[in-house]
């Protein structure tokens, strides 16, 4: 009875502010109003097929994905030589880390504009040498910058994580057993890590893959991602319509890829939503 | 796992945290009375919502210390921004100022109050020419703010020869030099008039070809600018670009190498005027702004300050000569022959929404 | 790897990542708009900013929203979370699951579901909306907080307490909570950091003149480059260095790092 009563606030609370509005996106982009009312209508789907608007989510995704590799590339390492360090060592890189993730997203987002632009501090270090100013804003480059630059520590940590506490005998092992550096790294480290790998990538992609804000403050809105598309959809154009419609279809790309990624952590180490 | 409930460990969960949790809470309280410090809440609050650097806010403070009112003030970046939060309902704006088109469309679908002209006694000081125009008759809903015109600006440092025409925002030469700004009719406007036809075309495959010549335009734009065109036209950071004159005045007066010019090929002439949205709270306060707004002495301080064209003729009596003897602000009636302005185009703006949606999303 | 090639990797990541920060802090100080130039010491952001009316009643609303919004949410989730530790079977997978999803749901798509939510039940944007979607998309981090704190609580002890004549308030206080403690420190810490920083679902559920940081920051960008940006980036740099200091200390006597985002993984 207690129990019943504990989560019955939160039930209400997520099934009207949870469930419902997920319904209902669900139900714009499935109904419209017509010229009789109400009607089912598949149109926003249908429009979200044509080609323009499939390289809009494919641009999106490829963005996503290059930054995840790059944050990938950039992280692992990073985060070996800091799971190498002493502990005193280590807790200071940590707060490192960390520390630019508690700075505001939209600062550290906007942080790259008086940098990049013409007359900014790159285009001004560069003159001083003698090259003309480059066009480092507002294109793809700069969005993918943003992107690795806000996301970097949320691949590092998880990795991270995850090595300081694995097992040292199994590493050991394997070195008594005669295998060199790299058969240690491929065979022991990188499979034993791959939970947090795969955590990173998802803290990464997700958040990629649907932002509006760093395409629209790095990219000068000409390089429109599916968020900015979106958020068009409801604020400018008002067309809700077809902005439920492309939201369905990314909530739907995420869960499927959360999936994916949740099947490839075969011994079960964390992965469980439903 | 089983705690022993010794005395220390009661003191490692117990006052440890607990002393800190209170901290926190203490600290926040402070800093929430240190930002949240205002004077006695005024009698009654009047929201309004305006266009980003459209008003003098000196002005605002004199209005609330006036009629002991607190005015909150939001601001929107496009007429279609601003159509999307009033149609959406759920805001508590009593004062919007929309584009000629815009009202038009918000008459028509019954978003707007009408106004008691009866309550705005300055309306009077306003010059003729700017009412009774042909998106509200007889200023039933509107009373105007300001005008102006849609031209080109550019750099005379960065650019050699003189631009008379919209060609030269697809000039292959000033490549990634040029901005347009991300506001969807004037964008198509200007694609539109480059080629001859008309800003209000119903014409699909008119409107097909302005969205052609966007889309060939685009790898030769450095952005789609909002506020911040200002800004980088003034720094340089763009060569040329096209704006609203008020804009104009405005990056002329930071930056003396930049020129605005009306292309040949003909324009936009806009009215911006004050409207009440539909639901408003406070109808009463709402009349008293605009009638504030319409005194020549106020108008002359927003005038002043936000560069653009007052339509009050006793305002423009008021200003100083130099501006008001400006071309920029306030061009002949013969320049302004082959200017449209912007109509309502009913269901047929669906069209637009997709072709600006195209734009936006070719790469 | 040799040690120095470590070093130098590490030292330059750390470089890029705090570069940024250090060129808005250096040029707020600077005495023009320029980042390109430096033309002398001057403190005129700073006075502009504490005259800007609109950011600090951003400030305030940020740090209310957040205050108010994790306390309710450290709440409801804590009594949630003791609710779902007693229950069994597909229900409480169920709620588990509906509760994953501001989780994984992308920022935008949980900003819009709210959004037509209000404006289809009528309901005014403004303080209201914002509180409520903070709550939302907060109390899920307190559950799994919290959530694994009751797992661990030994049913015995309870009973043990109970037995030796405690009152069942008596025993909550003196056996569950200070079990669960660190947990419902850790998810209100969780919920308040999450709440100051969100931009999109704010952004979507707010009206009315109401607004938090985030959004200001982003009106103020979009309108070109500010220095006064540059000003609230140094002070609120200097804030979260003193705090996450202050939490270090906490850590140390191991209650663990506090992370802005989770990682949903981790945490089941």
């Amino acid at each position: 009875m207690l129990k019943r009563l504990s989560t019955a606030p939160y039930l209400l609370w997520s099934l009207m502010l949870i469930v419902v509005p997920l319904i209902m996106v669900l139900g714009y982009s499935l109904f419209r109003t017509g010229t009789r009312g109400l009607e089912f209508s598949l149109d926003g789907f249908i429009k979200f097929t044509d080609p323009l608007y499939l390289k809009v989510l494919g641009l999106s995704v490829w963005i996503a994905l290059q930054s995840t590799v790059l944050c990938l590339l950039i992280g692992y390492p990073l985060a070996m030589i800091m799971a190498g360090l002493k502990p005193s060592a280590q807790r200071t890189a940590m707060t490192m880390i960390i520390l630019p993730m508690w700075m505001n997203f939209l600062l550290r987002t906007y942080a790259w504009i008086p940098i990049l632009g013409r007359n900014g501090l790159l285009n001004g270090l560069l003159a001083t040498i003698g090259i003309t100013p480059l066009n480092l804003l507002f294109n793809e480059g700069a969005v993918l910058l943003g992107m690795v630059y806000n996301f970097l520590p949320f691949m590092v940590l998880p990795i991270f994580t995850v090595l300081i506490r694995m097992d040292r005998s199994v590493i050991e092992a394997a070195q008594d057993l005669g295998a060199n550096r790299l058969h240690v790294f491929c065979r022991v480290i990188l499979p034993l890590s791959l939970p947090g790998v795969v955590s990173g990538v998802m803290m990464v992609f997700m958040p990629a893959v649907s932002t509006f804000v760093i395409s629209d403050l790095l990219g000068g809105s000409q390089v429109n991602l599916v968020g900015n598309l979106i958020k068009d959809q409801f604020l400018s154009v008002y067309d809700w319509n077809f902005g439920a419609s492309i939201s369905v279809v990314l909530m739907a790309l995420i869960l499927v890829s959360m999936w994916i990624l949740g099947k490839t952590d075969k011994n079960g180490s964390g992965v469980s939503f439903f | 796992m089983k705690v022993k409930l010794t005395e220390k460990n009661e003191r490692k969960y117990g006052a440890p945290v607990k002393l800190r949790f209170v901290g926190l809470l203490i600290m926040v309280a402070i800093l929430l009375a240190i930002s949240g410090c205002s004077a006695s809440a005024p009698e009654s609050k009047l929201y309004v919502y305006n266009w980003g650097d459209y008003i003098d806010e000196t002005v605002l403070d004199e209005f609330e210390a006036e009629f002991n009112v607190e005015v909150i003030y939001d601001t929107y970046a496009t007429n279609e921004d601003l159509y999307v939060k009033l149609k959406q309902g759920g805001t508590p704006y009593d004062i919007a100022i929309p584009s000629d088109y815009m009202i038009e469309k918000m008459i028509r679908e019954d978003l707007v109050e009408p106004i008691d002209l009866g309550q705005i006694p300055n309306f009077a000081a306003i010059d003729d020419r700017f009412k009774d125009l042909d998106f509200d008759p007889g200023n039933q809903f509107s009373v105007p703010y300001m005008w102006g015109t849609v031209g080109i600006i550019y750099n005379t440092s960065m650019i050699d020869e003189e631009i008379d025409s919209w060609n030269a925002l697809w000039d292959p030469k000033y490549e990634k030099q040029i901005l347009m700004l991300d506001s969807q009719r004037d964008s198509i406007a200007v694609a539109l008039k480059k080629l001859g036809y008309s800003i209000n075309t119903k014409s699909l495959e008119e409107l097909e070809a302005a969205k052609a010549a966007l889309i060939e335009q685009k790898p030769l734009v450095l952005a789609y600018a909002g506020d911040n065109l200002k800004d980088m036209m003034i720094g340089g950071e763009a060569a040329i670009a096209f704006c609203w004159s008020g804009d104009a005045v405005y990056m002329i007066s930071e930056n003396e190498d930049l020129a605005y010019v009306i292309p040949k090929e003909g324009s936009n002439l806009w009215f911006d005027n004050i409207v009440i949205p539909k639901g408003a709270q406070n109808v009463e306060m709402a009349h008293k702004f605009i009638d504030f707004l319409s005194r020549p002495e106020i108008g002359q301080r927003n005038a002043e300050y936000i560069g653009y064209s007052t339509p009050n003729k006793e305002t423009l009596a008021l200003l100083d000569p130099e501006i008001s003897g400006d071309k920029t602000a306030y061009p002949d009636d013969a320049d302004l022959a082959n200017l449209e302005v912007l109509l309502d185009l009913g269901d047929f703006i669906e069209a637009y929404n997709r072709v600006w949606t195209e734009v936006k999303s070719a790469r | 790897m040799s040690r120095w090639l470590q070093k130098s990797y590490l030292f330059l990541i750390f470089a890029f990542l705090y570069a940024p920060i250090a060129v808005l802090i250096v040029f707020s100080f600077n005495d023009s708009k320029s980042t390109s130039n430096w033309s002398g010491f001057s403190l005129r952001w700073y006075a502009e900013l504490f005259q800007d009316d609109k950011i600090l009643s951003a400030l305030y609303y940020t740090l209310a929203i957040a205050l108010i919004s994790s306390l309710i949410s450290t709440v409801m989730g804590t009594f949630a979370a003791f609710g779902l530790s007693q229950m069994r079977g597909r229900f409480k997978g169920l709620i588990l699951g509906v509760n994953n999803l501001p989780i994984l749901n992308p920022d935008i798509v949980t900003g819009i579901a709210l959004m037509s939510l209000f404006v289809f039940t009528g309901t005014r944007l403004g303080f209201m909306t914002m509180l409520m979607a903070h709550i939302t998309f907060s109390t899920p981090y307190v559950i799994l907080s919290v959530l694994p704190k009751f797992k661990q609580l030994s049913s015995e002890m309870l009973d043990a307490a109970l037995d030796l004549g405690a009152t069942p308030w008596y025993a909550f206080r003196k056996v569950i909570l200070p079990e669960i403690m660190p947990g419902i420190i850790t998810g209100f810490l969780m919920a308040f950091t999450l709440s100051i920083d969100d931009f999109v679902i704010s952004f979507f559920t707010t009206g009315g003149g109401v607004s938090n940081l985030s959004i200001e920051i982003y009106s103020m960008a979009r309108r070109g480059i500010k220095p006064e940006i540059n000003a609230l980036s140094t002070l609120m740099f200097v804030t979260v260095l003193l705090l996450l200091f202050v939490i270090n200390r906490r850590s140390e006597k191991g209650a663990g790092v506090v992370l802005p985002k989770a990682d949903p993984l981790e945490r089941m």
